[in-house]
């Protein structure tokens, strides 16, 4: 019964192509998941388990795509954006996601959470030739646009940010004794990757320790003390917020002063800096791309004066500090352009064409000329970073803006 | 030398963490014979407590007992509401309970309190950094504290009637009630006082790995470790337990296997500890007549 | 009795089998992974429920199973049919490896023991030294069986049949160990230890070898589950595989084979639907869902079931009553 219900479409729109006759060129290509009015959107986030931070992004991207439709849809379309729990699951993002593109039948997967889970379902994706647009991960294997030609990353990837890192100590050091700190999974160690892309045979020697802590662990103090004693004078800090303002703390308070790097992932000032000491942070360095709604720097900002609105009008309790919500919103405007520049052919391949035809594209979240660009041959939307460094008030950008390498 | 020392210190203050939650474990065994995997997400809820109630104007030691009352009436509620009605339920089912609370708990504090980590006020706040960094002032409070707590609650259990009559209420429900112990009250004192121990835990621990509704994921495991090691019954074991089981946990992984295998090091270590001392430590050793 | 019994347990299998040429591949897979689970869960219930051994951990010999598939897999091609018996062996090697400081510690105890070894295992799994093997933090990724020349099902069809034979295969062995002379000995073992040596059982050889049998089963179940998924990554197996396996066994009921495969419906259905509930707090809707159950139901589905007949065929209910009694004592013990 329900293979015959999935195939009602496929049936009527063979119909619609009859009687469009020959004049009908338009509606020739199959549109799964879209009708006249509407376009279905499938997403995994993890709403439950250990990684149920991450569920804000999906409820700012329901909320974004909710007022979206109350102002008439895209193209006079409306999303129909079904987010489904998979509590950061590999097993259960495999089901779940099956049920959106068997049972749900939609057109296509957006930013999914995870590196694990989307690893699980980028064969079975690409296999359908279902678009895997946008992933919320910021793993380097996203960008392998020839093996898995539907599945396209977003964000800077860890290992392009440790790659400027590295070639920045390499700039301004001549014999850089370097520590890095982990965390001992996929995000921790593209990082370690990262810096050895730049230093290659040099790594050894230059890098003089460097040791990992698993995301369920207390403290990090320990760690720290250990890479103290290696006699490093850099140190590269690859943590979620937790880890990263005990790290920036400890750090301080045993009176080593490092050249400190800390991952673009824990640069909140809200959720970071602050619980670590303002104090304590001085002199940090990070690659950022986009802006902090907790850093003054842009209490002011249009950009980010656009998505308090946004949140005030559609999230009024949400906690404002939450980088999450930033991203959401973000990424959720770059769907929007994928969709209005598909027009009316919503089929998955121009979807996919789409996606990877962006120009220039400004997002009132990201850093004053760091802008989306996609391309057949380049699946790293975001790849520019600038670096700055932490003044004990604000995050002050120097340098240019940089763009990775991507791979 | 000097990082040897300082592995073993920041082992200590890490090792409190464990010891200060082992203790709420002991409590909850000592007063029903279950070890409640909620605990530690109960602990964190409390903390989030105190944490709105100092953001609500209170001064610290006023928010810090108002919380451990709270958090004390809470365990109490879900012992009477949840726990006394599923009294003749098989203990496995208790335990898939407990299992459930846990979720419930991590969920909704999430849920009201929102994900993002926070800091969180000290009593002992004073920024300098003590023995060069080796110890912050908030550290040695806390560690201060949860001995004055082991203290306490050895006192309770060996000196005081009460504690006597919780006792064998949880080691033998039937003759209790024939000696006119109530029971039923014993075991809800019992949940209230473990709550209110894992409140002051979290209010202790919450200033030195910061707040997040995950919080006491890692931590709960290891006091787990630690209470066993120790002694499940004996409190000062439990502590002795906790505070060994940070600086074993630090010194295999800076110097033995690396930290890539820290917390399995760890644990094997406290399993063979315990395959040769199947009770712990300082456990006594059960004999029950058949 | 025992004929209407076969008749209720081909009539099942029937129906299970009709499944596959009725439903979706979606649901098929879901279908699958139940299968699946209640394996795992079946071997969870033969040390834990049936031995009274307490282990919250036997997510770690889900996850030994599911590597050892994808490595030979992936890495010496070998047929995904072919690497069952392996994992199997493998894991009651582990199990029995286990079982022998399993056999000092009780109660709370080897609670803990087991736990840890499912908190460890993930780490382990990540160690760089293992990694031309485990594939290190990325995990491995392996494609999908086909059904075999000849047989014009879809892969998914192929799949859950292949499962669900190897699935009804293993049920039935199980229940042929527990309810002859073995069976009866770990039951004798898990209420009343002295008596049961003083009765002769070998009371090591026996905990060691339930451990064995229940490592078998759980991490064929994991070999199943790693073919199903197509992916094993050390993130799969986390400590809350175990829990939720533990959870699958108190549900379904403790020492109870047919348990099992509600056990394993609950932990596959309850969480989309607890998450259809509200995102915001799904987690909450699940374990308020899960405290409910067992609330009402302490033991589990299959005691609930066991009433329900009983109090229906009321000439017969003396074996079931025995059941009954096994599980409460345990639950003093």
């Amino acid at each position: 019964m329900n293979a015959r219900s999935r195939r009602r479409p496929v049936v009527l729109m063979a119909a619609a192509l009859l009687f469009a006759g020959p004049s009908g060129v338009a509606v020739a290509e199959d549109m799964p998941g879209v009708t006249a009015t509407s376009i279905k959107i499938g997403q995994t986030e993890a709403y439950s388990g250990n990684a149920s931070a991450y569920g804000a992004i999906g409820r700012t991207l329901t909320a974004l795509f909710k007022s979206v439709n109350e102002a008439g849809g895209v193209n006079g379309r409306k999303i129909d954006f079904i987010s489904v729990d998979d509590g950061y699951i590999p097993p259960r993002t495999v089901e779940q996601t099956r049920r959106l593109v068997e049972e749900e039948g939609v057109s296509f997967m957006f930013n999914a959470l995870g590196t694990p889970t989307n690893t699980a379902v980028q064969k079975y994706l690409n296999m359908k030739k279902v678009p895997q647009l946008f992933v919320a991960t910021g793993a380097d294997k996203w960008g392998d646009y020839q093996r898995y030609p539907w599945t396209i990353g977003y964000q800077p990837s860890y290992r392009t940010e440790a790659q400027v890192y590295a070639k920045y100590i390499l700039k301004t050091a001549k014999a850089p004794k370097i520590a890095i700190l982990f965390q001992n999974d996929d995000f921790g160690k593209d990082y370690v990757l990262g810096i050895k892309d730049v230093l290659g045979s040099q790594y050894d020697t230059l890098v003089v320790k460097a040791v990992s802590y698993e995301s369920t662990d207390p403290t990090i103090d320990s760690q720290i003390v250990t890479l103290q004693s290696s006699g490093a004078d850099t140190l590269v800090i690859a943590a979620i917020p937790k880890m990263a303002a005990q790290a920036i703390r400890k750090v301080y308070d045993i009176g080593w002063h490092p050249l400190e790097f800390v991952s673009d992932v824990s640069v909140s000032v809200g959720a970071v800096i602050k619980p670590a000491g303002v104090e304590k942070a001085v002199g940090l360095i990070t690659g950022l791309y986009g802006k902090d709604a907790t850093d003054p720097a842009w209490a002011n900002d249009p950009g980010m004066n656009e998505w308090r609105a946004f949140m005030k009008a559609n999230m009024p309790d949400a906690d404002l500090t939450d980088a999450n919500y930033v991203y959401g919103y973000g990424v959720g405007l770059t769907l929007l352009q994928v969709l209005k520049q598909c027009g009316n052919d919503l089929s998955r391949a121009n979807i996919m064409k789409q996606a990877t035809n962006l120009k220039d594209l400004e997002i009132p979240t990201l850093l004053p000329g760091i802008k989306v660009n996609t391309s057949p041959t380049n699946y790293h939307p975001i790849r520019q970073l600038q670096l700055a460094r932490w003044n004990g008030k604000t995050w002050e950008r120097f340098g240019e803006v940089i763009s990775g390498a991507g791979s | 030398m000097i990082g040897l020392l300082h592995q073993i210190l920041s082992g200590l203050v890490t090792g409190g963490i464990y010891a200060s939650v082992a203790l709420a474990l002991v409590m909850i065994y000592q007063s029903t014979h279950h070890v409640n995997f909620a605990q530690g997400e109960m602990a964190t809820f409390s903390t989030y407590i105190a944490l709105a109630l100092i953001e609500a104007g209170l001064p610290y030691w006023g928010a810090f007992l108002a919380t451990v009352m709270i958090s004390f009436v809470m365990g109490a509620v879900i012992q009477i509401v949840l726990m006394r009605p599923m009294a003749n339920a098989p203990v496995l089912s208790s335990v898939g309970v407990f299992i459930g609370l846990l979720l419930v708990f991590n969920s909704i504090t999430g849920w009201i309190f929102s994900y993002t980590i926070k800091s969180f006020p000290s009593p002992f706040e004073a920024s300098r950094p003590l023995l060069g960094g080796f110890l912050s002032p908030h550290e040695l409070g806390a560690t201060v504290v949860t001995l004055a707590v082991l203290v306490a609650v050895y006192l309770f259990f060996r000196h005081t009637k009460l504690g006597l009559a919780m006792r064998a209420a949880a080691f033998n429900p039937v003759s209790s009630r024939l000696v006119g112990i109530r029971v039923g009250h014993m075991l809800a004192l019992g949940w209230g006082l473990a709550a209110a121990l894992g409140a002051v835990a979290g209010m202790m621990i919450a200033p030195v790995v910061f707040l997040d509704p995950n919080m006491m994921a890692g931590i709960l495991l290891y006091a787990f470790a630690g209470a066993l090691l120790g002694g499940i019954d004996n409190p000062a074991g439990a502590v002795i337990g906790g505070f060994a089981v940070g600086v074993i946990e630090n010194l295999g992984g800076a110097y033995v296997v690396g930290t890539e295998l820290k917390l399995s090091l760890a644990l094997f270590t406290i399993v063979a500890v315990l395959v040769f001392r199947p009770n712990g430590l300082f456990g006594r050793v059960l004999v029950t007549r058949v | 009795m025992a004929g209407t019994r076969m008749l209720a347990i081909m009539a099942g299998l029937a129906c299970a089998v009709a499944i596959a040429f009725a439903l979706s591949g979606y649901h098929l897979f879901q279908l699958t992974m139940v299968v699946t689970y209640a394996i795992a869960i079946l071997g969870l219930n033969i040390v834990t429920g049936y031995n009274g051994q307490i282990s919250l951990g036997h997510g770690a010999f889900y996850a030994i199973g599911a590597y050892v598939t994808a490595i030979l897999m992936s890495n010496y091609d070998v047929p995904y049919w072919a690497t069952l018996p392996v994992s199997a062996l493998i894991c009651a090697a582990f199990g029995f490896a286990f079982g022998l400081p399993a056999l000092r510690l009780g109660g709370l105890y080897l609670a803990l023991t087991t736990f840890a070894l499912a908190v460890a295992l993930p780490q382990l799994l990540k160690y760089p030294a293992l990694e031309p093997w485990t594939g290190g933090v990325q995990g491995i990724v392996i494609s999908k069986p086909e059904a075999p020349l000849g047989l014009r099902l879809s892969g998914d069809q192929w799949l859950y049949l292949f499962t669900l034979a190897v699935g009804a295969v293993m049920f039935l062995l199980a229940a042929n160990l527990l309810s002859g002379r073995i069976g009866r000995a770990i039951r004798a073992v898990r209420d009343n230890p002295i008596a049961a040596e003083a009765m002769g059982v070998d009371l090591a050889l026996l905990k060691t070898r339930a451990f064995a049998v229940s490592a078998l089963y759980t991490g064929v179940a994991g070999s199943l589950g790693a073919i199903a998924v197509q992916f094993v990554a050390p993130d799969s197996f986390s400590v809350f595989l175990s829990i939720t396996l533990f959870v699958g066994l108190v549900v379904g009921g403790v020492a109870s084979i047919s348990g099992a495969i509600f056990g394993a419906a609950f932990i596959v259905f309850v969480p989309n639907l607890a998450e259809q509930v509200s995102k915001a707090a799904a987690g909450a809707v699940y374990g308020v869902i899960l405290i409910g159950f067992l609330y009402f139901i302490p033991s589990g589905f299959a005691g609930m079931a066991r009433r329900i007949l009983q109090r229906m065929i009321p000439q017969r209910p003396a074996m079931l009553v025995r059941t009954e009694v096994g599980v409460r004592e345990n639950g003093h013990a």
